[in-house]
């Protein structure tokens, strides 16, 4: 099968802490591949290398056929992002957002246009197009903030908890839209905690714990693994990333949850 | 080429969203507007100049009771400000020492001793004595109304001065005729000067500080505005959907670069209109190379705002890195205080800071009509320090971008 994303051992340190660390993996083709891990276990700092947004600090990755280190610009042609926090501007209107991201990636005006409104009307927030997106509930702003990331038809979608903080009915829908993505062949990675979401949308699962990828499969055959009648997603999840809460701090731990990469010490080096 | 074009397309659509998303934000623009003027006004009222000040209550003891010394005290009394206010409000005290004690309670701002022999000495043809008591806790005010009481006096003086020669000489006259051409006044002070203005008119301390303000706005305004909006941006998570996009990191700078510089003229022809308009400030250079060199101190500047944007990670460290780099240049610059009334140590550092010569470049062409062959030096030397500055910062923010 065709591979989309190939990761081989992967590693990011922040100040000689390892968050990610020597990972190694492929995604195929149109496939939901979902990124599962508990709190601070590496999957956004993964998600950040893939989109080139950070450096890894060794190993190799390989987006849509390009080097995410050497051929950046090309990763970044194919990939749209739907990040921690909603990349929208508050003091823009919704159709506004969408014209200046689509501009960035010199579509025509007419054609960017095109679609903004359709992916508005897919979304069901075209009414909201020429209002502030600063005035939008946290579920409209994430429906326009999807349509952001796809204005530009990116052949991989990186998704990080695209739900949370969502009420059910949108979440409800984002999930239908996902659905949607992969019939049209569009190749999705997913992060969230979610596990009923992650158990119906993907078509692999990667768990990722302590910066380790400790498991690999497709959902099926994970819940195989329990002996356990009906097992679920959460009984796996538990079983191989343990009972205990991450409460462990390292010393660079950013100042926020959410801070980010960009938010802390050794800026230059 | 097709490159180069790109980059600049790129960054002017960015430069369009950052101004379309500022001038949506009122809190902002309030400050935009508000901190010009507040500058503005701040600065020309905390420092005297001599027709600001009215009324200062002046303290006199006077012990004699000849006619000159009324003469003195009733000039004291009716001088008058230039928009016709009573410079000094008197008050009567009995003797130095009273004088001394309201000084410390602060009830008036100096005082007039005169003695009781004055009117005597004058007479005899001794000199006369007045002491004038200051206020040392308030050297600005001190110092002018020390200057205005010698004026003064010395006119006074200059006055029983005329009186006398001329007695003297009509008495002369007789024995030696040639005498009787003489003029009083041109024997006590045979050397007149007048003063041959470069511009008409006294010149104000609005006029004088209204450039400095202007440099140092637009410093501002590109300094903490490009680094703000930055960390801004990247605090907001918006930054990553400026770098997941495939535009050239060096076209994100310009963009930014673009949008603040537009803002720091904006600020700094704000400032110039309300100094024209309200306080009665006048261009008497080329509109031209003032723009030019507005720019030019934009263009100085903007290397640092990219430098800490970079490397300032929140939006406080930028702001506190920025009031670090500010305050002293603010000081030190000659936008508020002459660089030549500083200690030579402090004139030294000044030499070292871009903005005195964006500042005293503003300032001749704007005070002094000057020409571009009067500012060419500090042209060079903002331009050297921008490109330097750039060379650095530009490398160093798209390799800390992306770490
Ligand atoms: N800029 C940074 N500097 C230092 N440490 C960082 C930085 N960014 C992330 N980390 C650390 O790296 C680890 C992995 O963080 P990451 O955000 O990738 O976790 P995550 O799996 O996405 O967790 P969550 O479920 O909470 O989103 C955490 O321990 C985090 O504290
Ligand atoms: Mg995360």
């Amino acid at each position: 099968m065709e591979k989309i994303i190939e990761v081989n051992n992967l590693v990011k340190e922040f100040n000689g802490f390892r968050a990610v660390d020597n990972i190694s993996f492929s995604v195929a083709k149109g496939e939901v591949f979902g990124f599962l891990g508990p709190n601070g276990a590496g999957k956004s700092t993964t998600i950040r290398m893939l989109t080139t947004l950070i450096r890894p600090t060794s190993g190799q990755a390989k987006v849509a056929g390009y080097d995410i280190a050497t051929q950046a610009a090309k990763v970044r042609e194919q990939i749209g992002l739907v990040a921690e926090k909603i990349i929208l501007y508050d003091r823009l209107t919704a159709l506004e957002n969408l014209m200046f991201f689509g501009s960035l990636y010199h579509l025509p005006r007419k054609e960017t246009k095109e679609r903004a409104i359709n992916w508005l009307k897919t979304l069901e927030m075209e009414k909201w197009a020429n209002k502030l997106t600063g005035t939008f509930s946290t579920g409209m702003k994430q429906r326009v903030n999807i349509a952001r990331a796809l204005l530009t038809k990116p052949e991989v979608m990186f998704l990080d908890e695209p739900t949370l903080g969502l009420d059910p009915q949108t979440s409800r829908s984002i999930r239908d839209f996902i659905k949607e993505l992969h019939a049209q062949g569009v190749s999705v990675i997913l992060t969230t905690h979610i596990m009923p979401e992650a158990d119906e949308l993907s078509d692999t699962i990667a768990i990722i714990d302590r910066g380790k990828i400790i498991a690999l499969d497709t959902p099926t055959n994970l819940k195989a693994r329990i002996q356990k009648e009906k097992p679920t997603l959460e009984d796996v999840f538990l079983e191989l990333t343990g009972h205990d809460m991450r409460e462990e701090t390292h010393e660079n731990i950013p100042s926020a949850r959410g801070r980010h990469f960009l938010g802390s010490k050794s800026r230059i080096r | 080429m097709k490159i180069i074009f790109q980059i600049i397309s790129d960054s002017i659509r960015m430069a369009r969203k950052d101004l379309l998303d500022f001038s949506r934000d009122r809190m902002q623009l309030v400050f935009f507007i508000i901190m010009p003027i507040f500058m503005m006004i701040m600065t020309g009222f905390i420092f005297p100049t001599e027709n600001s000040l009215k009324n200062i209550p002046l303290g006199i003891a006077n012990q004699d009771t000849g006619q000159l010394s009324q003469t003195l005290t009733q000039v004291l009394t009716d001088l008058k400000t230039s928009d016709n206010n009573q410079v000094f409000e008197i008050k009567t005290y009995a003797d130095s020492n009273a004088i001394k004690d309201a000084i410390k309670a602060q009830k008036i701002n100096g005082g007039l001793y005169i003695a009781s022999d004055f009117s005597q000495m004058i007479q005899r043809g001794q000199p006369a004595e007045v002491s004038i008591i200051p206020d040392q806790s308030n050297p600005q005010i001190s110092q002018i109304l020390t200057q205005l009481l010698q004026q003064v006096i010395a006119g006074t003086s200059t006055n029983v001065a005329q009186a006398k020669v001329g007695e003297i000489i009509k008495l002369t006259a007789i024995a030696n005729p040639q005498l009787s051409q003489a003029d009083p006044a041109a024997i006590i002070q045979p050397i007149q000067s007048t003063i041959d203005n470069l511009i008409p008119g006294k010149p104000n301390y609005f006029q004088f500080v209204a450039p400095g303000i202007m440099a140092l706005i637009v410093m501002m305004s590109v300094m903490t505005g490009l680094a703000v909006s930055v960390t801004r941006e990247r605090e907001a998570g918006t930054l990553d959907g400026l770098l997941i996009a495939p535009v050239s990191r060096l076209a994100i700078i310009l963009g930014k670069a673009f949008s603040q510089t537009v803002r720091g003229l904006v600020q700094g022809m704000v400032v110039l209109l309300l100094a024209i308009l309200i306080f009665g400030v006048h261009v008497y250079g080329n509109w031209l190379i003032m723009i030019v060199l507005m720019i030019l101190g934009v263009f100085a500047f903007m290397g640092i705002g990219i430098l800490v944007s970079a490397v300032a990670s929140a939006q406080e460290s930028a702001m506190t890195i920025m009031m670090t780099f500010q305050f002293p240049m603010m000081f030190l610059s000659g936008t508020f205080f002459p660089i030549q009334q500083m200690p030579q140590v402090m004139q030294y550092i000044s030499k070292a800071i871009p903005l005195t010569y964006e500042a005293s470049a503003l300032r001749k062409v704007i005070v002094l009509g000057a020409g571009f062959n009067a500012v060419w030096t500090e042209t060079l030397i903002l331009f050297v320090f921008g490109a330097i500055m750039l060379a650095i910062a530009v490398p160093t923010f798209r390799r800390v971008i992306t770490r």
